[in-house]
Order: structure tokens, then C-alpha cells, then sequence
């Protein structure tokens, strides 16, 4: 409804100088003597023990419908955390995150257990992404099919744990890519599996781009990336250091990285 | 990096777009125009409520999944969830049946379902408030992956140990026919009380997740704090027996058999075990079992519920 006031422009995420501040405790210098911590008690003083990590440092953006946009940036630079801030999954310590409808982030893995069968993760991790059971039955032998555990013998019905590296995370990524999604978020999934597997991933992702509003990629595959999306955003140290068409900031970030 | 590092702060807007009127526009009156709502924010306590009910398939899934986790590894699986509590309850046959023999007025045949019953019913709060401090700080990961409300955690722990007493409650009413109690129609009083202290541990693992999401080292200071409330709640001797004899006050007997382990405790046993008489209840006890479930279960939902968007910082 709101398209015909603007034409194709409409916001669907709306960073407003977003800080994320992560609180490590035991990290630093040590919790010192006993009676310095019971001192730090009484006088409730901050315990030197916790080390703030501020993690984004003011990142403001303006995402619209229909953009597929990518998150690169070295390791540590910010890009999981920002997501997990659009999400709501990690409270913002200032600044804003608005959204259109509920942005989920591609990942089940917390919830599935180890110990359970492919069969229950697969049961738990829909529920935990909020789908029905009779969603999640309907769509049971396409999760199975897809992530292709069942191709070498009956292993879906086998604990989780007797998997190899490969056919958990295949199935990880199955579980998360059968629900459709608004916003969706997708972090490094495009990596896993074999070539036949992540083939099929990367046509389940642009399948999934089309039903979904706005999808975030953060990837240090920088062809997937080109492949994907149509604007990048390059964060370094929390901070958003280019926003543009994924072109020029790639070639930006690969010039800055070549050296 | 410095040679690009200009763009960034008002680069936000910069991917080529022609000039549209929302240019002007604040981050938050644009959110307006458009509808958005702010990530995370806390839903109103109803609407929270409803998003919790809509969860409640997770919450049982999870529950059972934890249940079954814990022992699928040994050889024996899931019949462990019998024989752990039944092993239990030999090891407090022998100790106390055997080689110390009855206690106090009563025959042993009295006593020994008088403890299990002690033992089992105050277990179930216990492992309850144990599971529900760490029901935030140790399930980091899961609360920062995905959306849901946050309180379908400490439930499901809750609602795991609840089914972990019902097998409990298998061995017990075996041990009971082995005494010779023999169920009755005051046996339907267990589905009440396990009701009631079900909504009470739900509130107490609610109240203890966000306390112990804040302040983690909780955890440690817990099983102390426990362990106490086990020696006041009369588990394994009559606490008004005990305390007549030790010519305590009348309103410390009061107190203490009014706290709520000591209340859901005495109606279990009043229900299963013949001659535990309601002389042996404190008086207004239904009311008291009610009062307890609903003050902490009620309280213990909105006290979580005022710091839901908090959780997940680490």
C-alpha cells in the first residue's frame, strides 16, 4: 500500500546510528585478589574483569524493498553482529534499528541438538523458527530431499552427532531455508557442502530473494557476493566504510585488501 | 582505507536514486511514513502472553528434546529415566529404612514413601530454579540466532522437569503399593498440587533467568541457597515435629511450614500417604498452595517480561 506514494523506493530496514557494545566478562586483566572483587561489590563499582568490546560504532543505513544487499569486511569487522542488531537478537547499546515486519536470520543452528535425530532437529528447528507442525510435516521430505542426507542410506533417522562436518551443515542450512521470510539475513551459509550441495543453495537463496523483501548476505566470497547482490555495504572496525553498487565498493575492498 | 573513508557517514543514501521526497526525512519520521517498527522492542505484556502461547509447540519440543538428550548417549537410554529416580529411592530405603530405622512417631512404612514423596516433590522446584538461572546465560546462542519470546526457555525447563517428575512419580507410586498405600480417592489431589507447584516453579525459573542473565555467577551461589530452603522445608524429617521439640517459636513453625516447597511437599504427602492425616497440614494450606502459584507465577512473567529486549547481551 505504501508502494504507491514513492514508487519502488520503500524502506524496509532503517539503521539509525546503530552502536553494539558486547560486555566480556573474565576477559582483561584478571578479576585480581578476592578482596578486590568483594571491594568492587560493596562499593558497586564496575569489576575490571568486564571488558566492553564495542563491536558497531554508529552504523546508519537506509535498506529498501527488493535489494539484495551484501556485508563484507575482514573478520572481526562487525558484520555478524550488525545483523544480529537488524534482527533484534542483540539489544543495541544506542541508536535504532526500525524495521518492516520481523527480520529473521538464516541460522538454526543453536537450536538443533546433537543427540537428537535429523529427523527431531528437523521438528525443532522449524518450531524454533516459528513455523507450524503441520508446515513443517508438509515440508519435511523437501528439507530431507534437499539437503541430500538420506542419499547415501538412512542417516535422517540417526543422532545428529554421527554426522560428518559436511552432512550437518547441509542439513542446518535445509532446515533454515524452508521457511520464507521478509527480511531475510543470511550469514556465510553459502559455503557449505560440496559443489552439487551449494549449486543447489545458491538457487534456493535467489529463490528466496524473491518471496523475501530485502536479503543481507555477509560473505568473504567475494563472487558470491557479485553474484547476489546489486549494493554492498563494507564495514571495518564497527564502522561503515563505503555503502554503494556492489561494483565499485568490491573493487574498493579488493584494492584496499590486495595490499 | 583512508582513501575512502569520506564517504561513509552520509554515504547511507547514496546509492544512485533519484531525489524522492521522503530526502529530507529523519531516520525515525521515515520509520513513521513507512510503518516500521523498531527491531526487538519489547511487545505489551498480552501481546506477549499471545506470542508465547503461539510458541507453545516449541516450548514442548524443546523440553522433550532435552529430556531425551540427556541420556541418549548411555547404553540403557531413556530407562534411566526411571532408574535414576528409582535408584534414588533405594539408596534412601537402605540408608534410612534399613540401617537407621523409623523416625520419630512414624512406622517405617510411613516414613520411607514420607521422604521419596519429600525428596521427589522438593527435586522438582529445585531442578527447576537450577535450570531456570541458566536458562538465558547458557542458551546464548540460541537467543542470539533466532526470534521468539524469551520466556518459552525457562517454561520449557520448567515444563522439562516436570516431565521428568512424572517418571519419579512412577517409581513412587510403586514404592507406595509396596507399603501398602493403596490409592484412594485423595490420590486425585496430586493433579492440584502438581498444577500449582508447576506455575509456581515457572515463575520461580523466570525470576531466576533474567537475575541470572544479569549477574551469571548466580549459578554458583544457587545450590547453597537450596540447599537451605531443603533443610527448612522439612524434606527428610517432620519440620513441626522438629521444631516443637526444639522449642522453637510458634511463628517460625508458622513461617516455615507456610514457605512453598513445605507446602506443596505436605500436600503431595497428604494426598499419597495413608495416615498423614490433615492434622499435619498448617492451616489455610490450598490457600497458600494457590497464593504461592499465583504471586510468583504471575509476578515471575511480567518481572521477565520487562527486560525482554535486554537478554542476549553478553
Amino acid at each position: 500500500m505504501a508502494e504507491q506514494l514513492t514508487g519502488d523506493r520503500v524502506p524496509t530496514v532503517i539503521a539509525d546510528d546503530v552502536h553494539v557494545v558486547y560486555r566480556v566478562y573474565g576477559g582483561g586483566t584478571g578479576r585480581g585478589s578476592a578482596t578486590a572483587a568483594l571491594d568492587r561489590i560493596i562499593r558497586r563499582r564496575p569489576s575490571v574483569g568486564v571488558r566492553e568490546v564495542h563491536a558497531v560504532k554508529g552504523v546508519s543505513f537506509t535498506a529498501y524493498r527488493g535489494q539484495a544487499i551484501g556485508l563484507i569486511g575482514s573478520n572481526g569487522s562487525g558484520k555478524s553482529t550488525l545483523l544480529k542488531a537488524i534482527a533484534g537478537l542483540l539489544p543495541t547499546e544506542r541508536g535504532k534499528v526500525y524495521t518492516d515486519g520481523q527480520p529473521s536470520l538464516l541460522g538454526v543452528n543453536a537450536a538443533l541438538m546433537n543427540d537428537l535425530t535429523g529427523e527431531k532437529n528437523v521438528m525443532l528447528g522449524g518450531l524454533a523458527m516459528g513455523m507450524t507442525r503441520e508446515q513443517i510435516r508438509e515440508r519435511y521430505q523437501e528439507i530431507v530431499d534437499f539437503s541430500g542426507i538420506n542419499e547415501k542410506g538412512d542417516f535422517i533417522t540417526l543422532p545428529m552427532r554421527t554426522y560428518s562436518s559436511g552432512m550437518a551443515a547441509r542439513l542446518r542450512f535445509s532446515i533454515a531455508a524452508a521457511k520464507d521470510h521478509d527480511v531475510l539475513m543470511i550469514d556465510e551459509a553459502l559455503a557449505t557442502g560440496d559443489r552439487d550441495f551449494q549449486k543447489r543453495s545458491e538457487a534456493r537463496i535467489r529463490e528466496l530473494r524473491k518471496e523475501a523483501g530485502t536479503v543481507f548476505l555477509v560473505s568473504h566470497n567475494n563472487k558470491s557476493i557479485r553474484d547476489t547482490c546489486d549494493r554492498v555495504l563494507w564495514l571495518e572496525r564497527g564502522e561503515l566504510v563505503m555503502d554503494g553498487p556492489t561494483d565499485e565498493v568490491v573493487r574498493a575492498y579488493e584494492k584496499e585488501t590486495a595490499r | 582505507m583512508s582513501t575512502v573513508s569520506e564517504t561513509t557517514h552520509d554515504g547511507a543514501v547514496a546509492v544512485s536514486a533519484p531525489p524522492s521526497p521522503d530526502d529530507g526525512l529523519s531516520a525515525a519520521e521515515l520509520a513513521r511514513k513507512y510503518g516500521l517498527a523498531v527491531s526487538g522492542a519489547r511487545p505489551p505484556l498480552g501481546e506477549y502472553a499471545r506470542q508465547l502461547w503461539q510458541r507453545r509447540h516449541f516450548i514442548l519440543a524443546f523440553s522433550r528434546a532435552k529430556l531425551t538428550a540427556q541420556y541418549s548417549k548411555a547404553k540403557l537410554g531413556q530407562v534411566w529415566q526411571v532408574a535414576t529416580p528409582l535408584l534414588n529411592a533405594v539408596v534412601y530405603f537402605f540408608i534410612f529404612g534399613v540401617l537407621m530405622g523409623a523416625r520419630g512417631h512414624m512406622p517405617k512404612s510411613t516414613y520411607i514413601p514420607f521422604l521419596v514423596t519429600g525428596v521427589f516433590v522438593f527435586t522438582f522446584t529445585q531442578t527447576s530454579a537450577m535450570a531456570g538461572v541458566r536458562a538465558i546465560s547458557g542458551n546464548l546462542g540460541l537467543v542470539r540466532a533466532l526470534h521468539f519470546p524469551r520466556a518459552a526457555l525457562p517454561v520449557s525447563f520448567a515444563l522439562q522437569q516436570l516431565q521428568q517428575l512424572l517418571f519419579s512419580m512412577l517409581v513412587l507410586v510403586a514404592m507406595l503399593l509396596g507399603f501398602g498405600h493403596y490409592p484412594a480417592a485423595s490420590w486425585l489431589l496430586i493433579f492440584p498440587t502438581l498444577a500449582l507447584q508447576f506455575v509456581f516453579n515457572t515463575g520461580l525459573a523466570m525470576v531466576l533467568a533474567r537475575a541470572g542473565a544479569k549477574t551469571p555467577d548466580l549459578a554458583q551461589l544457587l545450590p547453597f541457597v537450596l540447599r537451605t530452603w531443603l533443610y527448612a522445608s522439612g524434606v527428610m524429617y517432620s519440620l513441626v515435629d522438629q521444631l516443637k521439640k526444639a522449642h522453637s517459636p510458634g511463628w517460625l513453625i508458622d513461617v516455615l511450614s507456610a514457605n512453598p516447597a513445605a507446602v506443596y511437599i505436605d500436600l503431595m504427602r497428604f494426598a499419597l500417604i495413608d495416615g498423614y492425616g490433615a492434622d499435619k497440614l498448617p492451616p489455610h494450606v490450598w490457600l497458600l498452595a494457590v497464593g504461592w502459584a499465583l504471586l510468583v507465577g504471575i509476578g515471575g512473567f511480567v518481572y521477565f517480561w520487562k527486560a525482554e529486549e535486554q537478554y542476549g547481551r553478553g
